[in-house]
């Protein structure tokens, strides 16, 4: 057995300190990626800091119209939230599509964004990673690579995040409240997880000791449409593939703008800006989404097992515009 | 051979051990109530092959709570290794990545993993090969001996009617590795006593006497001193049908620690090297017919991968023996033996990947010629079993496919090859075939004895793995004694009972069943039909001289809807429907979960199940449940499950033949061929997964 301490601080800042104080200790919030890592050895804290009381588990009105969501609040609460229903529901569908029903109900908002990788070498001790042992090379890059990242990877590293709900974060152009041992900051979703470079084990900006205590979200788009696109092999409980956030304006038959984001292609969750700046002011053909589309993915790098990632992310984007704007054509 | 007709069977029969499942108090294995128990965890090889030179195990040793580590410089010597599965830790030779290399015994399960963890490991690593790559390997040819069918097979002038055909089909088929996962992983919990040696097994298996007879001559004990148990199985699908080598291991642990219970439970990531699985096969289907689609010429060979420690043939080619009507036809099957852990029993081993690759042909040639695919089978149905000359004991296929033509509103499509489109979907129908042997096993033994309570005790060391046979054979008891049910005790699951054949090939309740109806015959025979308190008769199944007379096989017919998604490749299958021959139907109730259990089996294999062994390390990169996809809930849409009204005179007393494997048969042919009808694109290879849809 591994003994390591457990506390469960009624304060984020207590919290904090806490983490900040050991280099072992981690935070513990639904449990639902670090157990699992425990148990199969991925991570050995030393400590765990449990924020469950410390972390805000409420969804609250901003002055400029967005919404603050506790850190705390289950996937499942924030999916069921008739605020977010109503005003978010790209949000509310990305929720809906990741992990089962009994996952959502203990994970929250902060562990989901700071869920890891899947990747089956990531997650098996006796192989090689750079993510789990920096150094120690990447097994996935002339391995099993269906699931790998065709944007943004390096040679250190070709994982791609999990997450549905970032995705949606990303498109819907959140910010992440964190509170560290110097403070409290901001920091804007699509710059908030990184890519590897040749530092893969750094899944995020954060630095130990950081808790995420918010996420907020600006007041939607006026006369926005939007929708989360998931696709995957199983028709539930599976990663994507593929994932496409749309929030887009239409005007007289013209994109007035566009924000997407795709999931399942990269280290972290991908702002589809080239997209979206071919997009803006266009009329609403078949062309420009197909152009948008492939003008984002022209940067893709697949490998042996994953080049059915570029045509499908193209052909799921110009899907969810498609049906975005089907009345408006 | 009449059956006595009561209302036991045939009535719809909720399972007798439901409510204690539901309510959590069925004991499975691992919660065979043990005072102090120890805790088993095994250090698997991270080599495919080699030597483990040296097993550093003294910090594993110090750690607190560990009773023992167990490698092979210290693990007693067994009796018989003969067979190499069951040479746990007897030598440092590695013929696989995944095997047993050491093991702890800890007070707790927390202790013995951890301790497992800190055992070194050195190997002298030796090159392998673990992939099936039949064009660039060394094939054998597989003895009848081990499998007790021919590898090869032929019949009539092959070339002659190939060179004849108007039509020609000649296509290669492949199915991915797959690993059986029943819900319940594998688990032993052992206890070995001394002064005599004996050890006992509560045991998660599907056949308690198979795993007795293993542990017995392994060990070198009296089988009167070995005792297997197994009251409750949460699902084996055969990787449970035989003693594998975790049981060893933990007979092995046991006499290390006598007098006290060893539990181990595998993990979910162990059994998917040490439990089984379905080999991966590559088949070539050469089909040549008249124009008409009239079979001239049927040929399948058939390729798969064994051990080099164990041999184990996937038995893809059988179904081509016997499927189809040909004046001419030829069978072959070749092994490639790899540095892999040893396949075995998969539900279906043989006929799951065979019927992919002939259902799938047998539509290509439908498509060729013109003719409905139905139709096509309609016209190639064999008068009698063309592998043997025998007559059929009932061959309904054609029975099968109309009334689920019929069922399913076949007819109803635009019989063109695919586009077919609805909005953003592509959408498609498709039919296969089924078939599985029917199987009545000889050996099992029942016994009889009525009591002071005016019940029937019925004992018989079968095991309900899940199926509903506890149930089954409760009913076909009360039959056979012609009493209502509730005077029924039934006793199974137990080596210390009658012996019986192992829950595996669709035989468990024909075969036991046999044996009850033989044990009550002789019981009123011997006490007449009003006994006294005590009368006890014990029996075994007599030889039924109709098994070599008659061609026995169970038929069904596969009908899919299959949407595929235009843009994305997405697949979705919201209609299954099979109508099936099985004879009498014992439990309507139990039996149609079966036959849909089958299905959505088929699904999963049609559309995700694929073991994904990476080259370089030789273990199977997605092995847990979240890599291994199997079909989710949110994946079966309608799904119906039908039989013919019937019975089978010659198998058996009940009539009756097993429910257990047929419906997973086809199934995946039937999705692939909707697939084709949708989207116009054929797919030879399992799984559908998006990716093979998209242009």
């Amino acid at each position: 057995m591994r003994p390591f301490d457990y506390e469960r601080p009624a304060r984020a800042s207590e919290a904090v300190a806490a983490v900040a104080a050991d280099p072992g200790a981690r935070f513990l919030a639904g449990g639902t990626n670090l157990v699992d890592h425990l148990k199969l050895g991925v991570s050995a804290p030393t400590a765990l800091v449990d924020v469950r009381d410390a972390l805000d588990d409420t969804v609250q009105a901003l002055g400029d119209g967005g919404v603050r969501i506790g850190a705390g609040v289950p996937n499942s609460d924030l999916a069921a939230h008739p605020e977010i229903r109503r005003r978010y529901p790209v949000l509310s569908a990305a929720l809906l599509a990741g992990a089962s029903g009994q996952l959502r109900n203990m994970a929250t908002t902060g562990g989901n964004l700071l869920q890891r990788t899947r990747c089956v070498y990531f997650q098996d001790v006796t192989t090689p990673c750079n993510k789990r042992e920096p150094g120690s090379g990447c097994s996935a890059l002339e391995g099993h690579g269906r699931d790998n990242a065709v944007l943004g990877a390096s040679e250190f590293c070709v994982a791609t995040h999990p997450s549905d709900m970032a995705v949606a974060l990303c498109a819907l152009e959140a910010r992440v409240r964190v509170l560290g041992p110097d403070g409290e900051r901001t920091v804007p979703l699509d710059h908030f997880h990184r890519l590897p470079g040749a530092a893969p084990e750094r899944d995020t900006v954060l630095s130990h000791g950081d808790l995420v205590t918010a996420v907020e979200l600006p007041p939607p788009p006026e006369a926005a449409r939007t929708a989360y696109r998931k696709v995957r092999e199983r028709a539930s409980y599976a990663f994507a593939l593929v994932s496409v956030a749309a929030v887009v304006r239409v005007r007289g038959g013209r994109f007035v703008d566009a924000h997407i984001a795709f999931g399942g292609l990269a280290h972290a969750p991908w702002r589809a800006r080239r997209a979206e700046e071919a997009l803006r002011g266009r009329p609403v053909t078949e062309e420009a989404f197909r152009v948008a589309a492939d003008t984002e993915l022209a940067g893709a790098r697949p490998g042996r097992d994953n080049a059915f990632k570029v045509p499908l992310a193209v052909n799921t984007l110009a899907s969810v515009l498609r049906e975005l704007t089907e009345e408006v054509r | 051979m009449t059956a006595p007709r009561t209302p036991a069977v045939g009535a719809p029969t909720a399972r007798l051990e439901g409510p204690a499942k539901v309510t959590g108090t069925a004991p499975y294995a691992y919660e065979h109530p043990a005072t102090d128990p120890l805790y088993l965890h095994p250090v698997l090889s991270t080599v495919a092959r080699g030597r483990a030179t040296v097993v550093h195990t003294a910090e594993a040793e110090l750690l607190k709570g560990v009773h023992a580590v167990l490698t092979s410089a210290n693990a007693p010597r067994l009796a018989d290794t003969e067979d190499a599965e069951f040479a746990v830790l007897q030598s440092d030779e590695v013929a696989f990545r995944g095997q047993f290399v050491a093991a702890v015994v800890a007070e707790t399960p927390e202790t013995a993993r951890e301790a497992a963890a800190l055992v070194r490991v050195e190997y002298e690593e030796r090159p392998h090969e673990v992939e099936l790559d039949p064009g660039h390997q060394d094939l054998h040819t597989p003895r009848e001996s081990d499998t007790g069918s021919p590898p090869d097979t032929r019949q009539g002038d092959v070339e002659a009617e190939l060179a004849r055909a108007v039509v020609l089909v000649d296509e290669v088929y492949r199915t991915p590795r797959q690993d059986n996962n029943p819900m319940e992983p594998h688990t032993t919990v052992a206890l070995w006593e001394t002064l005599p040696d004996r050890l006992t097994l509560y045991d998660s298996t599907q056949g308690v006497h198979t795993v007795r007879e293993t542990m017995a001559a392994v060990f070198g004990l009296d089988p009167e001193n070995v005792r297997v148990t197994a009251p409750h199985v949460g699902g084996g699908f055969g990787a449970k049908g035989a003693a594998k080598a975790h049981n060893v291991l933990a007979g092995l642990a046991a006499r290390a620690v006598p007098g006290r219970t060893v539990k181990f439970a595998l993990t979910r990531r162990h059994m998917f090297s040490l439990v089984g699985y379905r080999s991966p096969t590559v088949q070539r289907i050469r089909l040549g017919a008249d124009a008409a689609g009239r079979l001239g010429a049927v040929v399948h060979d058939s390729t798969g991968l064994t051990s080099r420690v164990k041999e184990y043939v996937e038995q893809s080619g059988l179904c081509s023996r016997m499927m189809y009507a040909a004046p001419a036809r030829a069978t072959t099957h070749r092994l490639a033996a790899l540095d892999v852990p040893i396949p075995f029993w998969m539900r279906a081993p043989g006929e799951a990947p065979g019927m992919f690759a002939l259902e799938t042909a047998m539509d290509e040639l439908a498509e060729a010629c013109g003719v409905d695919p139905v139709e096509l089978r309609v016209r190639n149905e064999p008068g009698a079993d063309p592998e043997t000359g025998r007559p059929w004991s009932g061959r309904r296929l054609v029975e099968c496919l109309r009334e689920g033509a019929e069922r399913f509103g076949w007819y109803e499509r635009d019989p063109s090859p695919g586009p077919h489109r609805d909005g953003q979907w592509l959408v498609g129908t498709g039919v296969a075939s089924a078939v599985h042997p029917r199987a009545n096993n000889p050996g099992s033994v029942a016994e009889v004895e009525y009591g002071s309570d005016g019940r029937y005790t019925v004992s018989i060391g079968a095991v309900d793995i899940g199926t509903g046979a506890r149930t089954a054979l409760t009913q076909i008891s009360a039959e056979a004694l012609d009493c209502p049910v509730g005077r029924v005790r039934l006793r199974i699951g137990d080596s210390d009972l009658p012996g019986a054949t192992v829950a595996g090939g669709s035989s468990g309740t024909s075969s036991w069943g046999t044996a009850v109806f033989e044990a009550v015959r002789a019981f009123r025979d011997e006490h007449g039909a009003d006994p006294g308190p005590g009368a006890r008769t014990r029996a075994e199944a007599s030889h039924n001289p109709d098994l070599e007379r008659y061609a026995m096989y169970s038929f069904g017919a596969h009908f899919a809807e299959v949407r595929v998604h235009a843009d994305t490749g997405e697949v979705r299958v919201p209609r299954m429907l099979g109508v099936f021959s099985v004879g009498r139907v014992i439990n309507p109730r139990t039996a149609r979960s079966q036959l849909v259990g089958g299905m959505v089996m088929g699904l999963s294999a049609a559309l995700h199940e694929h073991s994904v062994v990476d080259p370089r390390h030789g273990h199977v990169v997605n092995g847990d449940l979240a890599g291994y996809h199997v079909a989710t809930n949110a994946d079966v849409g309608g799904v119906e499950a039908h039989w013919l009204d019937e019975t089978d005179p010659h198998l058996n007393p009940m009539g009756a033949a097993g429910v257990g494997e047929i419906g997973i048969v086809g199934m995946p042919a039937a999705i692939g061929n909707a697939a084709r009808h949708a989207t116009g694109l054929r797919v030879r290879e399992l799984p559908l997964t998006p990716d093979r849809f998209l242009h």
